[in-house]
Protein backbone atom coordinates (compact mmCIF):
# COMPACT_ATOMS: atom_id res chain seq x y z
CA UNK A 1 0.00 0.00 0.00
CA UNK A 2 0.95 3.66 -0.22
CA UNK A 3 -0.34 7.19 0.11
CA UNK A 4 -0.90 9.19 -3.09
CA UNK A 5 -1.00 12.99 -3.35
CA UNK A 6 -2.14 14.97 -6.37
CA UNK A 7 0.38 17.79 -6.73
CA UNK A 8 -0.86 20.63 -8.91
CA UNK A 9 1.33 22.79 -11.03
CA UNK A 10 0.88 25.78 -13.23
CA UNK A 11 3.08 26.21 -16.27
CA UNK A 12 5.29 23.45 -14.94
CA UNK A 13 5.82 25.01 -11.50
CA UNK A 14 4.33 23.37 -8.44
CA UNK A 15 1.73 25.48 -6.68
CA UNK A 16 2.13 26.13 -2.98
CA UNK A 17 -0.83 23.83 -2.29
CA UNK A 18 1.09 21.02 -4.00
CA UNK A 19 3.96 21.39 -1.54
CA UNK A 20 1.45 21.54 1.31
CA UNK A 21 -0.34 18.31 0.30
CA UNK A 22 3.07 16.67 -0.10
CA UNK A 23 4.08 17.76 3.43
CA UNK A 24 0.78 16.52 4.81
CA UNK A 25 0.92 13.31 2.78
CA UNK A 26 4.33 12.55 4.27
CA UNK A 27 2.89 12.81 7.80
CA UNK A 28 -0.02 10.51 6.88
CA UNK A 29 2.33 8.01 5.22
CA UNK A 30 4.45 7.92 8.38
CA UNK A 31 1.37 7.38 10.50
CA UNK A 32 0.45 4.42 8.31
CA UNK A 33 4.05 3.18 8.07
CA UNK A 34 4.15 3.43 4.31
CA UNK A 35 5.57 5.44 1.43
CA UNK A 36 4.37 8.57 -0.34
CA UNK A 37 3.84 8.84 -4.09
CA UNK A 38 2.92 12.07 -5.86
CA UNK A 39 1.10 12.40 -9.15
CA UNK A 40 2.08 15.47 -11.15
CA UNK A 41 1.06 16.68 -14.59
CA UNK A 42 3.78 18.15 -16.79
CA UNK A 43 5.96 19.31 -13.89
CA UNK A 44 9.31 20.80 -14.89
CA UNK A 45 11.16 19.57 -11.83
CA UNK A 46 9.24 16.66 -10.27
CA UNK A 47 12.16 15.69 -8.02
CA UNK A 48 11.64 18.95 -6.09
CA UNK A 49 8.86 17.15 -4.20
CA UNK A 50 11.51 15.04 -2.45
CA UNK A 51 12.20 18.13 -0.33
CA UNK A 52 8.70 17.76 1.10
CA UNK A 53 8.84 14.06 1.83
CA UNK A 54 7.68 12.46 -1.42
CA UNK A 55 9.39 9.14 -2.17
CA UNK A 56 8.29 8.72 -5.76
CA UNK A 57 6.81 11.09 -8.34
CA UNK A 58 4.72 9.90 -11.25
CA UNK A 59 4.89 12.64 -13.85
CA UNK A 60 2.27 12.62 -16.59
CA UNK A 61 3.67 14.35 -19.66
CA UNK A 62 0.99 13.31 -22.13
CA UNK A 63 -2.00 15.13 -20.63
CA UNK A 64 -3.20 18.42 -21.97
CA UNK A 65 -4.67 21.20 -19.83
CA UNK A 66 -6.73 20.59 -16.72
CA UNK A 67 -9.98 18.71 -17.23
CA UNK A 68 -11.66 17.46 -14.06
CA UNK A 69 -12.96 14.20 -15.54
CA UNK A 70 -9.76 13.33 -17.40
CA UNK A 71 -7.52 14.18 -14.45
CA UNK A 72 -9.73 12.35 -11.92
CA UNK A 73 -9.55 9.23 -14.04
CA UNK A 74 -5.76 9.54 -14.39
CA UNK A 75 -5.41 9.91 -10.60
CA UNK A 76 -7.49 6.78 -10.19
CA UNK A 77 -5.13 4.89 -12.49
CA UNK A 78 -2.15 6.11 -10.47
CA UNK A 79 -3.86 5.08 -7.22
CA UNK A 80 -4.41 1.59 -8.59
CA UNK A 81 -0.86 1.31 -9.87
CA UNK A 82 0.52 2.37 -6.47
CA UNK A 83 -2.06 0.41 -4.48
CA UNK A 84 -2.83 3.67 -2.67
CA UNK A 85 -5.24 3.38 0.25
CA UNK A 86 -5.25 7.09 1.02
CA UNK A 87 -5.44 9.68 -1.77
CA UNK A 88 -4.98 13.35 -0.91
CA UNK A 89 -5.90 16.45 -2.91
CA UNK A 90 -5.87 20.15 -2.00
CA UNK A 91 -8.73 22.67 -1.67
CA UNK A 92 -7.89 24.58 -4.83
CA UNK A 93 -10.72 25.24 -7.28
CA UNK A 94 -9.38 22.47 -9.53
CA UNK A 95 -9.00 19.94 -6.70
CA UNK A 96 -12.50 20.65 -5.38
CA UNK A 97 -13.77 20.19 -8.94
CA UNK A 98 -12.22 16.79 -9.51
CA UNK A 99 -12.40 15.30 -5.98
CA UNK A 100 -16.07 14.19 -6.02
CA UNK A 101 -15.59 12.65 -9.46
CA UNK A 102 -12.51 10.86 -8.15
CA UNK A 103 -14.37 9.61 -5.06
CA UNK A 104 -16.86 7.79 -7.28
CA UNK A 105 -14.08 6.44 -9.52
CA UNK A 106 -12.17 5.10 -6.50
CA UNK A 107 -15.28 3.97 -4.64
CA UNK A 108 -13.75 6.01 -1.83
CA UNK A 109 -15.27 7.91 1.06
CA UNK A 110 -14.36 11.58 0.68
CA UNK A 111 -13.76 14.12 3.42
CA UNK A 112 -13.21 17.70 2.25
CA UNK A 113 -11.79 20.66 4.22
CA UNK A 114 -9.64 18.42 6.40
CA UNK A 115 -7.57 20.51 8.81
CA UNK A 116 -5.20 18.03 10.51
CA UNK A 117 -3.56 14.66 10.22
CA UNK A 118 -5.86 11.72 11.02
CA UNK A 119 -6.77 11.49 14.69
CA UNK A 120 -6.98 7.72 14.33
CA UNK A 121 -6.06 5.33 11.56
CA UNK A 122 -8.56 2.63 12.52
CA UNK A 123 -11.26 3.64 12.02
CA UNK A 124 -9.63 6.21 9.77
CA UNK A 125 -10.84 9.49 11.29
CA UNK A 126 -10.13 13.07 10.30
CA UNK A 127 -10.97 16.49 11.67
CA UNK A 128 -12.65 18.71 9.09
CA UNK A 129 -14.17 22.16 9.20
CA UNK A 130 -17.92 22.52 8.79
CA UNK A 131 -20.56 25.22 9.15
CA UNK A 132 -18.20 27.55 7.31
CA UNK A 133 -15.50 27.43 9.98
CA UNK A 134 -17.97 27.84 12.84
CA UNK A 135 -17.33 24.22 13.87
CA UNK A 136 -15.28 21.10 13.21
CA UNK A 137 -16.39 17.52 12.86
CA UNK A 138 -14.57 14.27 13.48
CA UNK A 139 -15.49 12.06 10.57
CA UNK A 140 -14.58 8.42 9.93
CA UNK A 141 -14.04 7.19 6.39
CA UNK A 142 -15.31 3.64 6.18
CA UNK A 143 -14.18 2.50 2.75
CA UNK A 144 -11.06 0.58 1.73
CA UNK A 145 -9.68 3.59 -0.17
CA UNK A 146 -10.01 7.03 1.43
CA UNK A 147 -9.98 10.42 -0.26
CA UNK A 148 -8.95 13.54 1.67
CA UNK A 149 -9.28 17.16 0.58
CA UNK A 150 -6.80 19.15 2.66
CA UNK A 151 -7.92 22.60 3.74
CA UNK A 152 -5.75 25.44 2.52
CA UNK A 153 -2.99 26.67 4.85
CA UNK A 154 -4.12 24.19 7.51
CA UNK A 155 -0.95 22.12 7.66
CA UNK A 156 1.77 24.31 6.17
CA UNK A 157 4.97 23.33 4.44
CA UNK A 158 7.34 20.90 6.13
CA UNK A 159 10.72 20.46 4.52
CA UNK A 160 12.31 17.08 4.46
CA UNK A 161 15.80 15.91 3.64
CA UNK A 162 14.64 12.97 1.51
CA UNK A 163 14.87 12.61 -2.21
CA UNK A 164 12.27 11.49 -4.71
CA UNK A 165 12.65 9.16 -7.64
CA UNK A 166 10.72 10.27 -10.69
CA UNK A 167 9.01 8.17 -13.27
CA UNK A 168 7.14 9.06 -16.44
CA UNK A 169 3.58 7.85 -16.16
CA UNK A 170 1.29 7.40 -19.15
CA UNK A 171 -2.27 6.74 -18.04
CA UNK A 172 -4.97 6.09 -20.62
CA UNK A 173 -6.54 9.52 -21.03
CA UNK A 174 -10.30 9.79 -21.41
CA UNK A 175 -11.79 12.05 -24.03
CA UNK A 176 -12.77 15.43 -22.63
CA UNK A 177 -16.42 16.51 -22.82
CA UNK A 178 -15.70 20.06 -21.78
CA UNK A 179 -13.97 22.47 -24.09
CA UNK A 180 -12.18 25.53 -22.75
CA UNK A 181 -13.12 28.54 -24.88
CA UNK A 182 -11.15 31.17 -23.04
CA UNK A 183 -9.30 31.78 -19.79
CA UNK A 184 -9.27 35.09 -18.03
CA UNK A 185 -6.68 34.93 -15.27
CA UNK A 186 -5.04 38.00 -13.87
CA UNK A 187 -1.35 37.29 -13.85
CA UNK A 188 -0.07 40.51 -12.35
CA UNK A 189 -2.09 40.31 -9.15
CA UNK A 190 -1.79 38.05 -6.13
CA UNK A 191 -4.89 35.85 -5.93
CA UNK A 192 -6.96 35.47 -2.78
CA UNK A 193 -6.44 31.71 -3.04
CA UNK A 194 -2.64 31.90 -3.00
CA UNK A 195 -2.09 34.99 -0.88
CA UNK A 196 -0.24 34.85 2.43
CA UNK A 197 -1.82 38.19 3.29
CA UNK A 198 -5.23 39.53 2.28
CA UNK A 199 -6.28 43.18 2.63
CA UNK A 200 -10.03 43.58 2.59
CA UNK A 201 -12.21 46.67 2.46
CA UNK A 202 -15.79 47.24 3.57
CA UNK A 203 -18.51 49.82 3.36
CA UNK A 204 -16.58 51.97 5.81
CA UNK A 205 -14.50 53.10 2.83
CA UNK A 206 -17.55 54.99 1.57
CA UNK A 207 -17.04 54.48 -2.17
CA UNK A 208 -15.07 52.69 -4.88
CA UNK A 209 -13.03 55.83 -5.51
CA UNK A 210 -11.39 55.35 -2.11
CA UNK A 211 -9.91 51.95 -2.85
CA UNK A 212 -6.47 53.38 -3.55
CA UNK A 213 -5.40 53.00 0.09
CA UNK A 214 -6.49 49.35 0.11
CA UNK A 215 -4.54 48.66 -3.06
CA UNK A 216 -1.48 50.49 -1.80
CA UNK A 217 -1.54 48.67 1.53
CA UNK A 218 -1.85 45.38 -0.36
CA UNK A 219 1.01 46.31 -2.64
CA UNK A 220 3.36 47.11 0.24
CA UNK A 221 2.58 43.73 1.80
CA UNK A 222 2.47 41.72 -1.42
CA UNK A 223 -1.11 40.95 -0.49
CA UNK A 224 -4.30 40.17 -2.40
CA UNK A 225 -7.22 42.59 -2.21
CA UNK A 226 -10.69 41.49 -1.15
CA UNK A 227 -13.97 43.03 -0.06
CA UNK A 228 -17.08 42.43 2.01
CA UNK A 229 -20.41 41.31 0.56
CA UNK A 230 -22.16 44.73 0.64
CA UNK A 231 -19.25 46.20 -1.31
CA UNK A 232 -19.56 43.61 -4.07
CA UNK A 233 -23.37 43.86 -4.03
CA UNK A 234 -23.08 47.63 -4.49
CA UNK A 235 -20.80 47.02 -7.44
CA UNK A 236 -17.88 48.92 -5.91
CA UNK A 237 -15.65 45.89 -6.42
CA UNK A 238 -15.97 42.74 -8.58
CA UNK A 239 -17.68 39.61 -7.22
CA UNK A 240 -14.39 37.77 -7.49
CA UNK A 241 -13.13 39.84 -4.54
CA UNK A 242 -16.10 39.06 -2.29
CA UNK A 243 -14.98 36.99 0.69
CA UNK A 244 -17.28 35.47 3.27
CA UNK A 245 -19.80 32.70 3.62
CA UNK A 246 -21.26 33.00 0.13
CA UNK A 247 -18.09 34.40 -1.40
CA UNK A 248 -14.57 33.09 -1.41
CA UNK A 249 -13.13 31.52 1.70
CA UNK A 250 -9.91 33.02 3.03
CA UNK A 251 -7.25 31.03 4.86
CA UNK A 252 -4.35 33.46 4.80
CA UNK A 253 -1.67 34.02 7.43
CA UNK A 254 -2.77 37.61 7.94
CA UNK A 255 -6.18 39.08 7.15
CA UNK A 256 -6.54 42.85 7.38
CA UNK A 257 -10.11 44.15 7.50
CA UNK A 258 -10.57 47.86 6.84
CA UNK A 259 -13.99 49.38 7.46
CA UNK A 260 -15.70 45.99 7.81
CA UNK A 261 -17.98 45.63 10.81
CA UNK A 262 -17.70 41.85 10.93
CA UNK A 263 -21.11 40.34 10.23
CA UNK A 264 -21.30 36.69 11.23
CA UNK A 265 -21.36 35.61 7.55
CA UNK A 266 -18.20 37.56 6.84
CA UNK A 267 -16.40 36.18 9.88
CA UNK A 268 -17.32 32.63 8.90
CA UNK A 269 -15.64 33.04 5.54
CA UNK A 270 -12.38 34.45 6.85
CA UNK A 271 -12.09 32.60 10.15
CA UNK A 272 -9.55 30.12 8.85
CA UNK A 273 -7.04 32.97 8.60
CA UNK A 274 -4.39 32.73 11.27
CA UNK A 275 -4.06 36.37 12.35
CA UNK A 276 -6.67 39.09 11.94
CA UNK A 277 -6.07 42.83 12.08
CA UNK A 278 -9.13 45.06 12.17
CA UNK A 279 -9.24 48.77 11.47
CA UNK A 280 -12.60 50.37 12.21
CA UNK A 281 -13.97 53.65 13.53
CA UNK A 282 -16.54 51.89 15.68
CA UNK A 283 -15.04 50.35 18.85
CA UNK A 284 -18.25 48.31 19.17
CA UNK A 285 -17.81 46.67 15.74
CA UNK A 286 -18.28 42.92 16.25
CA UNK A 287 -15.11 42.25 14.24
CA UNK A 288 -12.96 43.37 17.18
CA UNK A 289 -14.18 40.34 19.14
CA UNK A 290 -12.80 38.06 16.42
CA UNK A 291 -9.59 40.03 15.86
CA UNK A 292 -6.08 39.51 17.17
CA UNK A 293 -5.04 43.11 16.61
CA UNK A 294 -7.18 46.18 16.26
CA UNK A 295 -6.94 49.88 15.59
CA UNK A 296 -9.94 52.00 16.46
CA UNK A 297 -9.80 54.90 14.08
CA UNK A 298 -10.69 56.37 10.73
CA UNK A 299 -9.33 54.20 7.92
CA UNK A 300 -8.45 57.29 5.92
CA UNK A 301 -6.11 58.37 8.70
CA UNK A 302 -4.89 54.97 9.94
CA UNK A 303 -4.13 53.24 6.66
CA UNK A 304 -1.81 55.90 5.16
CA UNK A 305 0.26 55.97 8.38
CA UNK A 306 0.32 52.17 8.46
CA UNK A 307 1.53 52.13 4.86
CA UNK A 308 4.39 54.51 5.78
CA UNK A 309 5.36 52.44 8.82
CA UNK A 310 5.30 49.25 6.76
CA UNK A 311 7.46 50.85 4.08
CA UNK A 312 9.99 51.84 6.74
CA UNK A 313 9.90 48.32 8.13
CA UNK A 314 10.34 46.79 4.68
CA UNK A 315 13.30 49.01 3.85
CA UNK A 316 14.99 48.12 7.15
CA UNK A 317 14.30 44.42 6.80
CA UNK A 318 14.82 44.06 3.08
CA UNK B 1 -35.67 21.38 -21.36
CA UNK B 2 -36.27 19.66 -18.01
CA UNK B 3 -34.38 21.24 -15.15
CA UNK B 4 -33.93 19.84 -11.66
CA UNK B 5 -32.71 22.21 -8.96
CA UNK B 6 -31.25 20.56 -5.85
CA UNK B 7 -32.30 22.38 -2.70
CA UNK B 8 -30.44 22.01 0.57
CA UNK B 9 -32.34 22.93 3.72
CA UNK B 10 -29.77 24.78 5.82
CA UNK B 11 -29.57 27.02 8.87
CA UNK B 12 -29.90 30.71 8.08
CA UNK B 13 -26.49 32.35 7.63
CA UNK B 14 -26.85 34.28 10.88
CA UNK B 15 -27.57 31.17 12.97
CA UNK B 16 -25.61 30.41 16.09
CA UNK B 17 -24.10 26.97 15.65
CA UNK B 18 -24.58 24.60 18.58
CA UNK B 19 -24.63 20.84 18.97
CA UNK B 20 -26.82 18.45 20.91
CA UNK B 21 -26.91 14.79 21.98
CA UNK B 22 -23.34 14.73 23.21
CA UNK B 23 -22.09 16.94 20.37
CA UNK B 24 -23.17 14.37 17.79
CA UNK B 25 -26.00 16.33 16.15
CA UNK B 26 -26.59 19.88 15.00
CA UNK B 27 -28.87 21.61 17.49
CA UNK B 28 -31.87 22.87 15.52
CA UNK B 29 -33.38 24.58 18.54
CA UNK B 30 -34.35 28.14 17.63
CA UNK B 31 -32.72 27.88 14.22
CA UNK B 32 -34.39 29.29 11.10
CA UNK B 33 -33.91 27.16 8.00
CA UNK B 34 -33.57 28.57 4.51
CA UNK B 35 -32.77 27.52 0.96
CA UNK B 36 -29.01 27.05 0.78
CA UNK B 37 -27.71 30.36 -0.69
CA UNK B 38 -25.69 28.64 -3.43
CA UNK B 39 -28.83 26.75 -4.46
CA UNK B 40 -30.93 29.90 -4.42
CA UNK B 41 -28.72 31.51 -7.07
CA UNK B 42 -29.24 28.37 -9.16
CA UNK B 43 -32.99 28.33 -8.61
CA UNK B 44 -33.22 31.94 -9.76
CA UNK B 45 -31.21 31.13 -12.88
CA UNK B 46 -33.59 28.20 -13.51
CA UNK B 47 -36.54 30.63 -13.34
CA UNK B 48 -34.88 32.61 -16.12
CA UNK B 49 -34.69 29.46 -18.29
CA UNK B 50 -38.34 28.78 -17.49
CA UNK B 51 -39.50 32.26 -18.42
CA UNK B 52 -37.28 32.87 -21.45
CA UNK B 53 -36.84 29.37 -22.85
CA UNK B 54 -39.93 27.50 -21.68
CA UNK B 55 -38.02 25.10 -19.44
CA UNK B 56 -39.83 23.12 -16.77
CA UNK B 57 -38.28 23.35 -13.31
CA UNK B 58 -38.58 20.85 -10.49
CA UNK B 59 -36.87 21.12 -7.14
CA UNK B 60 -35.65 18.24 -5.00
CA UNK B 61 -34.45 17.67 -1.48
CA UNK B 62 -33.19 14.53 0.21
CA UNK B 63 -34.42 14.82 3.78
CA UNK B 64 -37.18 14.46 6.32
CA UNK B 65 -40.63 16.13 6.40
CA UNK B 66 -39.12 19.19 8.13
CA UNK B 67 -37.56 20.27 4.82
CA UNK B 68 -40.93 20.66 3.08
CA UNK B 69 -41.29 24.28 4.17
CA UNK B 70 -38.08 25.04 2.30
CA UNK B 71 -39.32 23.16 -0.79
CA UNK B 72 -42.61 25.09 -0.61
CA UNK B 73 -40.62 28.30 -0.61
CA UNK B 74 -38.89 27.15 -3.81
CA UNK B 75 -42.33 26.43 -5.31
CA UNK B 76 -43.50 29.89 -4.25
CA UNK B 77 -40.50 31.38 -6.04
CA UNK B 78 -41.74 29.64 -9.18
CA UNK B 79 -40.66 26.00 -9.47
CA UNK B 80 -43.33 23.78 -11.07
CA UNK B 81 -43.07 20.77 -8.79
CA UNK B 82 -41.13 19.44 -5.84
CA UNK B 83 -39.74 16.07 -4.87
CA UNK B 84 -38.63 15.00 -1.43
CA UNK B 85 -36.73 11.76 -1.00
CA UNK B 86 -37.77 10.65 2.43
CA UNK B 87 -34.59 9.80 4.30
CA UNK B 88 -32.14 11.40 6.71
CA UNK B 89 -28.91 11.13 4.75
CA UNK B 90 -25.70 10.55 6.69
CA UNK B 91 -23.30 11.87 4.06
CA UNK B 92 -22.98 13.45 0.63
CA UNK B 93 -22.58 10.14 -1.17
CA UNK B 94 -25.99 8.98 0.05
CA UNK B 95 -27.56 12.22 -1.15
CA UNK B 96 -25.84 11.89 -4.54
CA UNK B 97 -27.08 8.32 -4.99
CA UNK B 98 -30.67 9.28 -4.17
CA UNK B 99 -30.47 12.25 -6.53
CA UNK B 100 -29.00 10.12 -9.32
CA UNK B 101 -32.12 7.93 -9.15
CA UNK B 102 -34.39 11.00 -9.34
CA UNK B 103 -32.41 12.38 -12.30
CA UNK B 104 -32.56 9.08 -14.13
CA UNK B 105 -36.26 8.47 -13.51
CA UNK B 106 -37.19 12.04 -14.41
CA UNK B 107 -34.91 12.22 -17.47
CA UNK B 108 -33.68 15.71 -16.53
CA UNK B 109 -31.46 17.52 -19.03
CA UNK B 110 -29.93 19.98 -16.61
CA UNK B 111 -29.33 19.67 -12.88
CA UNK B 112 -28.46 22.84 -11.01
CA UNK B 113 -27.01 22.35 -7.54
CA UNK B 114 -25.06 24.71 -5.30
CA UNK B 115 -21.29 24.25 -5.19
CA UNK B 116 -21.68 23.33 -1.51
CA UNK B 117 -24.20 23.59 1.29
CA UNK B 118 -23.34 26.12 3.96
CA UNK B 119 -23.90 23.61 6.77
CA UNK B 120 -21.62 20.62 6.20
CA UNK B 121 -19.58 22.25 3.39
CA UNK B 122 -18.94 18.87 1.78
CA UNK B 123 -18.85 20.26 -1.74
CA UNK B 124 -19.27 16.77 -3.11
CA UNK B 125 -22.89 16.15 -4.09
CA UNK B 126 -22.89 17.86 -7.53
CA UNK B 127 -19.73 16.10 -8.75
CA UNK B 128 -20.71 12.71 -7.38
CA UNK B 129 -24.17 13.07 -8.90
CA UNK B 130 -22.67 13.97 -12.28
CA UNK B 131 -20.41 10.95 -12.23
CA UNK B 132 -23.16 8.58 -11.04
CA UNK B 133 -25.63 9.83 -13.64
CA UNK B 134 -23.13 10.00 -16.50
CA UNK B 135 -23.65 13.73 -16.99
CA UNK B 136 -21.09 16.38 -17.79
CA UNK B 137 -20.08 18.52 -14.85
CA UNK B 138 -19.06 22.14 -14.29
CA UNK B 139 -18.22 23.28 -10.78
CA UNK B 140 -18.01 26.79 -9.29
CA UNK B 141 -20.30 27.91 -12.08
CA UNK B 142 -20.85 31.70 -12.23
CA UNK B 143 -22.54 31.96 -15.62
CA UNK B 144 -24.69 29.59 -17.68
CA UNK B 145 -26.35 29.79 -21.09
CA UNK B 146 -28.14 26.91 -22.82
CA UNK B 147 -28.80 26.78 -26.56
CA UNK B 148 -30.47 23.54 -27.64
CA UNK B 149 -28.19 20.78 -26.44
CA UNK B 150 -25.22 23.08 -26.02
CA UNK B 151 -24.18 24.72 -22.76
CA UNK B 152 -21.77 27.59 -22.29
CA UNK B 153 -20.65 28.04 -18.71
CA UNK B 154 -18.25 30.28 -16.86
CA UNK B 155 -16.25 28.60 -14.11
CA UNK B 156 -14.48 30.51 -11.38
CA UNK B 157 -10.88 29.37 -11.08
CA UNK B 158 -8.21 30.43 -8.61
CA UNK B 159 -7.30 33.94 -9.74
CA UNK B 160 -9.81 34.32 -12.55
CA UNK B 161 -12.42 32.57 -14.61
CA UNK B 162 -12.72 30.45 -17.71
CA UNK B 163 -15.43 29.99 -20.30
CA UNK B 164 -16.31 26.39 -21.08
CA UNK B 165 -18.56 24.73 -23.57
CA UNK B 166 -20.18 21.34 -23.12
CA UNK B 167 -23.36 19.41 -23.85
CA UNK B 168 -26.44 18.35 -21.93
CA UNK B 169 -27.09 16.34 -19.85
CA UNK B 170 -25.18 18.54 -17.46
CA UNK B 171 -24.82 18.99 -13.71
CA UNK B 172 -23.52 22.28 -12.40
CA UNK B 173 -22.23 23.30 -8.98
CA UNK B 174 -23.48 26.87 -8.91
CA UNK B 175 -22.78 29.91 -6.79
CA UNK B 176 -23.26 33.66 -6.65
CA UNK B 177 -22.70 35.08 -10.12
CA UNK B 178 -25.17 32.70 -11.81
CA UNK B 179 -27.48 35.59 -11.05
CA UNK B 180 -26.88 38.75 -9.07
CA UNK B 181 -27.88 39.07 -5.45
CA UNK B 182 -30.42 41.71 -6.50
CA UNK B 183 -32.08 39.20 -8.88
CA UNK B 184 -33.03 36.86 -6.03
CA UNK B 185 -36.77 36.68 -5.54
CA UNK B 186 -38.80 36.93 -2.40
CA UNK B 187 -41.99 34.86 -2.76
CA UNK B 188 -45.09 37.06 -3.11
CA UNK B 189 -48.56 36.23 -1.81
CA UNK B 190 -49.73 34.91 -5.17
CA UNK B 191 -46.67 32.65 -5.41
CA UNK B 192 -47.25 31.36 -1.89
CA UNK B 193 -50.92 30.62 -2.66
CA UNK B 194 -50.03 28.85 -5.90
CA UNK B 195 -47.29 26.85 -4.19
CA UNK B 196 -49.89 25.20 -1.96
CA UNK B 197 -51.49 23.62 -5.01
CA UNK B 198 -48.30 22.50 -6.71
CA UNK B 199 -47.28 18.85 -6.43
CA UNK B 200 -44.81 17.82 -3.73
CA UNK B 201 -44.07 14.17 -4.28
CA UNK B 202 -42.53 12.14 -1.51
CA UNK B 203 -40.39 9.27 -2.75
CA UNK B 204 -39.10 6.35 -0.76
CA UNK B 205 -35.30 6.15 -0.60
CA UNK B 206 -32.95 3.56 -2.05
CA UNK B 207 -31.53 2.98 1.43
CA UNK B 208 -27.90 2.97 0.40
CA UNK B 209 -25.12 2.87 2.95
CA UNK B 210 -23.15 5.95 3.89
CA UNK B 211 -19.39 5.82 3.36
CA UNK B 212 -18.58 8.11 6.26
CA UNK B 213 -19.64 8.49 9.88
CA UNK B 214 -19.53 11.80 11.67
CA UNK B 215 -18.81 10.96 15.28
CA UNK B 216 -18.64 14.30 16.98
CA UNK B 217 -18.63 18.06 16.46
CA UNK B 218 -16.55 20.63 18.27
CA UNK B 219 -16.56 24.39 18.19
CA UNK B 220 -13.35 26.38 17.73
CA UNK B 221 -11.57 27.25 20.97
CA UNK B 222 -12.47 30.72 22.19
CA UNK B 223 -9.84 33.22 21.21
CA UNK B 224 -7.98 35.70 23.35
CA UNK B 225 -8.89 39.36 23.56
CA UNK B 226 -7.95 41.71 20.75
CA UNK B 227 -4.81 43.80 21.26
CA UNK B 228 -5.79 47.36 20.52
CA UNK B 229 -3.15 49.71 19.19
CA UNK B 230 -3.45 53.48 19.19
CA UNK B 231 -3.16 55.33 15.90
CA UNK B 232 -0.05 57.08 17.26
CA UNK B 233 1.71 53.77 17.90
CA UNK B 234 1.39 51.99 14.60
CA UNK B 235 5.15 51.22 14.75
CA UNK B 236 4.30 48.92 17.64
CA UNK B 237 1.67 47.25 15.51
CA UNK B 238 4.14 46.61 12.71
CA UNK B 239 6.60 45.22 15.26
CA UNK B 240 4.01 42.91 16.76
CA UNK B 241 2.99 41.63 13.35
CA UNK B 242 6.64 40.85 12.71
CA UNK B 243 7.98 39.50 16.01
CA UNK B 244 4.89 38.21 17.79
CA UNK B 245 2.48 37.12 15.06
CA UNK B 246 5.30 36.43 12.58
CA UNK B 247 3.12 37.22 9.60
CA UNK B 248 5.20 39.96 7.95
Amino acid sequence: MSVLVYTESQEGQFKKVALEVASYGKAVAEQLGTTLTALAFSANDPSQLGNYGVDKVLNVTSASRFDAKVYANAIKQAAEKENAKVVIVSSSADSKYLAPLLAIELDAAYASNVVATPTEVSPFTVKRSAFTNKAFSFTSLNTDVKLIGLSKNAYGLVENSGSATTEDFSPTLLDSNVEVKSVDRSTDKVTIADAEIVVSGGRGLKGPENWGIIEELAEVLGAATACSKPVSDLGWRPHSEHVGQTGKPVASNLYIAVGISGAIQHLAGINASKVKLVINTDPEAPFFKAADYGVVGDAFEVVPILIEKLKEFKSQNA
Amino acid sequence: MKILVCISHVPDTTSKINFAEGDTKFDTNGVQFVINPNDEFGLTRAMWFKEKQGASVDVVNVGGPETESTLRKALAIGADGAIRVNTQPMDGLQVAKELAKVVQDGAYDLVIAGRESIDYNGGMVPGMLANLSGSNFINNCIGLEIEGNQATAIREIDGGKETLSTQLPLVIGGQKGLVEESDLRIPNMRGIMMARKKPLNVLEPLNTEASTTTNRFVKPAPKGAVKLVDIDHLDDLVNMLHTEAKVI
